[in-house]
């Protein structure tokens, strides 16, 4: 019997097959976040001085924004999507094991993350005169907060595939959530100048801390100033993840369906 | 029971309210072709799906390759070829993709080439299953049914939407797996088919299984009275030799609009659904 790791590998190559055969999926998603940048960087860029602009602390905001784009919202919803159109139920037939089903959608959510992250840091470089960090330590960071990440937000993801009852509704669910976390996480507004009430919903979900722990990946100490508590609590980070990974996990494990209601 | 297939007794099944299966009894051999017949809303694809292992059922025993579909794992998947209806996913893969992928989910697959080759898509192997005919992605269906080289092959209406050419090759393939020794379960709602493949048919109506037998057997529960008509008249008798005789007599040679009527399948089948309702 095939192994699952085996399977799971043949599963990501066909993944980014798929992905990579729409073209305006591909454009659109590989540029979100560049895109969200202008936007924010054309809006807000005041310097805050030693070479730091509010355009690097939006910078790294969005590339954790981007990572809940990809592996909530896109993975999520393409998986309630194969729900309803049966691709979940052919699956079933076949001896291919689940876990290697949800290694294929993890492997194309890092593979679109990498490239995003690529394409807005470099635009940051170019047009925004970001400094990314010369240090191992700053990339070493930036690597664990990115898988610790996307594992958590796909896990995330998968397990409000199973909670929404079509297709449709996963869309436009994580969509909205997607957004407003986007607020109350500091992603699109300056971190410290959050209300009160917003920051305490924003710091219950992890969008917040992945956000923060980017920032500290990515700018210099100095940022730090820019943080509600003035620091950026990598330990907190760390755990508040991790939380929400395990919470993911179980969600998964409970919520996951091979057929929807409409697939009977 | 190692000639035994497929064991089913007491079988239900219901959806909310509404009762789907009220107690399927059904066997099935090793190495025989079983079809199941029956009317819209019957309970065919139910009972498949739960054979299947692709839904739970409320009671009843069930094994399969002597396994209970509901706890089966990965080798006994590999074992079972599934081909259900409708699906509409895979649309950006090509053919020769997408069979090629799913080989690699089994221990000893078939080779892909061949597979696409005995359901007739060759020449279409490189285009995006998105993109065929609705026939011809029943056909990549029924590809990546067999892909993985099944002891027991399911098939869930097969040949809808296939032309008469497609239906004919198809049934060609079924044929070739059935001489390689597969066992093959399949419903249909063409009686012909069941005719032309089946070494045995099942008739399910109203969530029952009616009768089980061969297609002779069959005639032959639902009374094999012949129906003759004329001019003057209609009769049905198991003697129709005797009375075309009678007849003769009585018009004195060539008996005016003569008309002697073996009951087809389908009669059976049409007497036998409407007894149930």
């Amino acid at each position: 019997m095939p192994g699952t790791v085996t399977i799971g590998l043949s599963r990501g190559l066909m993944e980014i097959r798929d992905f990579s055969r729409d073209i305006g999926q591909v454009m659109f998603t590989f540029s979100f976040p560049a895109l969200l940048l202008l936007m924010l960087g054309g809006i807000y860029d005041q310097h805050l001085g030693d070479g730091l602009n509010l355009s690097h602390v939006f910078a790294a905001s969005i590339a954790a924004s981007a990572i809940v784009s990809t592996s909530f919202v896109n993975l999520g919803g393409s998986i309630a999507a194969e729900r309803d159109d049966g691709t979940l139920k052919r699956l079933r037939t076949t001896p291919m094991p689940k876990v290697s089903y949800f290694m294929g959608k993890i492997i194309l959510v890092l593979v679109i993350s990498v490239v995003e992250l690529a394409l807005m840091l470099g635009l940051a470089v170019l047009l925004y005169d970001m400094k990314l960090p010369t240090d191992a330590g700053h990339w070493l960071r930036l690597g664990w907060l990115f898988l610790l990440g996307v594992t958590c937000w796909s896990l995330l993801g998968m397990a409000a595939s199973g909670l929404a009852r079509s297709a449709r509704s996963a869309a436009i669910i994580m969509s909205v959530i997607y957004t407003l976390l986007g607020f109350v996480s500091g992603v699109y507004i300056v971190p410290g100048s959050i209300p009160p009430v917003m920051a305490d919903i924003g710091a219950v979900f992890p969008l917040k801390w992945l956000a923060q722990g980017f920032r500290s990946a990515l700018l210099p100490d100095l940022a730090q100033a820019q943080e509600a508590t003035g620091s950026w609590e990598l330990g907190r980070v760390a755990l508040v993840l991790l939380g929400w990974t395990v919470a993911g996990l179980v969600l998964c494990m409970m919520t996951f369906r091979w057929r929807s209601a409409r697939t009977r | 029971m190692s000639d035994t297939a497929i064991r089913v007794e007491g079988l239900t099944k219901r959806f909310g309210d509404v009762k789907v299966l009220h107690g399927v009894d059904l066997t099935v051999h090793k190495g025989e072709t079983l079809a199941v017949l029956g009317p819209n809303g019957a309970g065919k694809t139910t009972a498949v799906e739960i054979l299947a292992g692709l839904g739970p059922r409320d009671g009843g025993e069930v094994s399969v390759l002597g396994v209970d579909p509901a706890k089966a794992g990965r080798a006994w998947r590999a074992r079972v070829g599934v081909v259900m209806q409708s699906a509409s996913d895979l649309a950006t893969l090509t053919v020769a993709e997408t069979v090629r992928h799913f080989a690699g989910y089994y221990p000893d697959p078939r080779d892909p080439a061949e597979v696409i080759e005995a359901v007739g898509l060759t020449e279409h192997a490189r285009r995006r299953v998105g993109k065929l005919s609705g026939g011809q992605r029943r056909r990549v269906d029924v590809a990546l049914g067999i892909i993985g080289r099944p002891e027991l092959l399911f098939l869930d209406e097969p040949t809808t939407g296939f032309d008469p050419e497609a239906r004919q090759r198809f049934w060609e393939l079924i044929r070739l797996l059935s001489g390689e020794g597969t066992t093959i379960l399949l419903t249909t709602h063409y009686l012909g088919e069941a005719e032309a493949l089946a070494d045995r048919v099942a008739v399910i109506a109203s969530g029952v299984v009616e009768a089980v037998g061969t297609v002779g057997e069959l005639r032959a529960a639902a009374g094999d009275l012949v129906e003759v008509t004329w001019r003057d008249g209609a009769e049905r008798t198991e003697e129709p030799t005797a009375l075309v005789t009678k007849l003769a007599a009585h018009y004195g040679g060539e008996v005016p609009g003569l008309n002697v009527r073996r009951p087809s399948l389908e009669d059976v089948y049409l007497a036998m659904i409407k007894e149930q309702n």
